[in-house]
């Protein structure tokens, strides 16, 4: 990356795993920089959303070679709690119902606190009414897209350093694809390390930086601009078997 | 005990005193087998007499009568020993409304058996919602035998809830008989958390007698230590567009051990019935997207559970 502005913040180093028997993450190496939008990009089926679970620690994607370096110290032994607290935190594709929690509590579990007016706040970022939303079941009652917007409000609640989005308009109708987007820039506004997972184009232009994975190995990484033109003109005709090597766009 | 007041009864349960004792909250406390306090509204009558082990209580809300504010009732034993045997009968008598706010505690209780029959009558298009809330001490010694027989005539609505989230179970064995008639619609929900050796026994049945009538039985229970849950929920509906669901769901840490069978019987072509279990430990997705914003994994453990058991 070409940013000299920037600095690192995370490092993913040689980093590979194996699930069922695959090799899915082939010996990856990524460098995030502070403060900045980064996507991930690939087709489905690349490793985007292992790449995701596995810096966040999830049970069954702890057992990976190589390490991944946050601030300077290796975070591979740490909990996804542990993780958590140091300042990273993950939205997930497809977020969890919760059977009786109201999106308030969710709200203040992540900002350790219980602080309704920032709660309120965090929902109006993503387009969401406070007054209708705070005291609503987080259960099976939200639509997919409502989960997804409350996580990302949850996440704003939070003030982590990096957060993984992993394909954050996925269950998004249009018109609240915008609030998603004014979301993003909010977390870089207030300083977060964004890193967005996503095989849309339309999602990835949102990015600064994008890294193109397939079959678990980085393809291609630099500006925007050059990765959105190599994915939409070569990914989508590609059937990405044998995937090429490495090359820097600047 | 004439040492003992309402107010200590009413404290002892997690209520503020002052929310209850005024002119127009009705009320019933009761302390071992003594009337500690008493008030009406009117519509509503309440007969009440000590028994050698607790009371007799006859309590009826005249036809028509919509009584505003719930009804509270506590029935307490505060030493660490004894025998209370209550005895209700409700009429809810046609087209009236009520609700009753129970609660029942034994903060101290090492030897303390609480026997509860009710014998429940909601007339036609009349309302009765019932809420019990336990407040047991954390020494496990109390052993809560409730039974309800209950009849809910045509167009009645009847709801039922039963919360013991605070404090150990000790010995619990729930016994409910609901019987719907015509467009009748019941409701028995359990919410408990049991632990150490607690031993939670549920047993509700259903019978959706009456063309359109609907009920719903559900419990959510949360076991960890060596505490064993055992639910049998039972629902058969007999006519015709009779619909009901069966819902019961058990968090299980520990060594503890959580059992639930329903039974769903259907004698109507046309009727309808429904059940869901889900038993086992803590949902991981739910655990991790909590431990991913930094809870760690107890209070993740915590929060998920106080959601099903609200
Ligand atoms: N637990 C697993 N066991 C075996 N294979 C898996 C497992 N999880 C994912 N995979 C495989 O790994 C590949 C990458 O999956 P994933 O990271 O979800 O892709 P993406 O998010 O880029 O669409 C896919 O081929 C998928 O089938
Ligand atoms: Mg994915």
């Amino acid at each position: 990356m070409s940013d000299a502005q920037g600095k690192g913040i995370l490092q993913v180093k040689d980093v590979s795993l194996e699930l069922g028997g695959k090799l899915i993450l082939d010996r990856l190496n990524i460098d995030f920089w502070s403060g900045h939008i980064h996507a991930v990009v690939g087709q489905n089926g690349a490793g985007k959303s292992t790449l995701a679970n596995t810096i966040m620690g999830l049970s069954g994607y702890r057992h990976h070679s190589g390490d991944i370096i946050f601030e300077g110290e290796t975070i591979k032994g740490l909990s996804v709690d542990q993780r958590a607290r140091r300042g990273i935190t993950l939205a997930w594709q497809e977020p969890a119902r919760f059977e009786g929690l109201k999106v308030s509590a969710l709200l203040f579990a992540a900002m350790r606190g219980k602080d309704r007016d920032r709660a309120a706040g965090a929902l109006e970022q993503v387009g969401l009414e406070p007054a209708a939303y705070l005291d609503r079941a987080a259960d099976k009652t939200l639509s997919g897209g409502e989960r997804k917007r409350i996580e990302l409000a949850s996440i704003l609640a939070m003030r982590p350093k990096v957060v993984l989005l992993d394909e954050p308009d996925s269950g998004i109708d249009v018109d609240a694809l915008e609030h998603i987007f004014s979301a993003m820039r909010s977390l870089k506004g207030q300083g977060t390390t964004v890193i967005v997972i996503t095989h849309s184009p339309t999602v990835l232009k949102q990015s600064e930086h994008a890294f193109l994975i397939c079959c678990g190995k980085l393809i291609y990484k630099g500006g925007t601009a050059e990765i959105s033109r190599y994915f939409e003109n070569t990914c989508g005709p590609c059937d990405h078997k044998g995937a090429p090597t490495l090359k820097e766009l600047t | 005990m004439s040492d003992i007041l309402p107010a200590d009864v009413l404290a002892s349960s997690g209520i503020d005193p002052h929310d209850v004792l005024t002119d127009d909250v009705a009320r019933l406390v009761v302390h071992e087998n003594k009337v500690l306090g008493s008030h009406l509204v009117p519509g509503l009558s309440v007969d009440v007499e000590e028994t050698a082990s607790g009371i007799d209580a006859a309590i009826t809300v005249k036809a028509g009568t919509v009584v505003a504010r719930p009804v509270h009732m506590c029935f307490g034993v505060l030493p660490e020993e004894g025998l209370q045997e209550i005895l209700l009968r409700i009429n809810v008598q046609d087209g009236a409304k009520v609700s009753i706010l129970a609660h029942c505690t034994f903060p101290n209780a090492l030897k303390v058996v609480h026997r509860m029959n009710a014998d429940i009558h909601v007339g036609k298009n009349a309302e009765y919602a019932y809420f019990e809330r336990h407040v047991h001490g954390d020494r496990g010694g109390v052993t809560v035998l409730p039974k309800a027989a209950v009849r809910v005539d045509e167009g009645g609505r009847f709801r039922t809830e039963f919360e013991l989230i605070k404090g150990r179970v000790g010995r619990m064995d729930i016994d409910y008989e609901t019987t719907c008639l015509k467009e009748a619609v019941m409701e028995m929900i359990a919410r408990i958390s049991g632990s150490g050796g607690d031993v939670i026994n549920i047993s509700e049945s259903g019978r959706l007698a009456g063309e359109n009538s609907r009920g719903v039985l559900k419990s959510y229970i949360a076991v960890r230590g060596h505490a064993q849950a055992h639910v049998k929920n039972t629902l058969v509906a007999e006519a015709a567009y009779a619909r009901g669901h069966v819902d019961c769901k058990e968090i299980v840490q520990d060594d503890a051990v959580a059992t639930a069978v329903p039974i769903v019987e259907v004698r109507n072509p046309k009727a309808f019935v429904t059940h869901e279990a889900a038993i086992g430990s803590v949902d991981s997705r739910q655990l991790e997207t909590l431990m991913s914003r930094g809870l760690n994994e107890e209070d993740a453990t915590e929060l998920i559970i106080s959601g099903l058991l609200s």
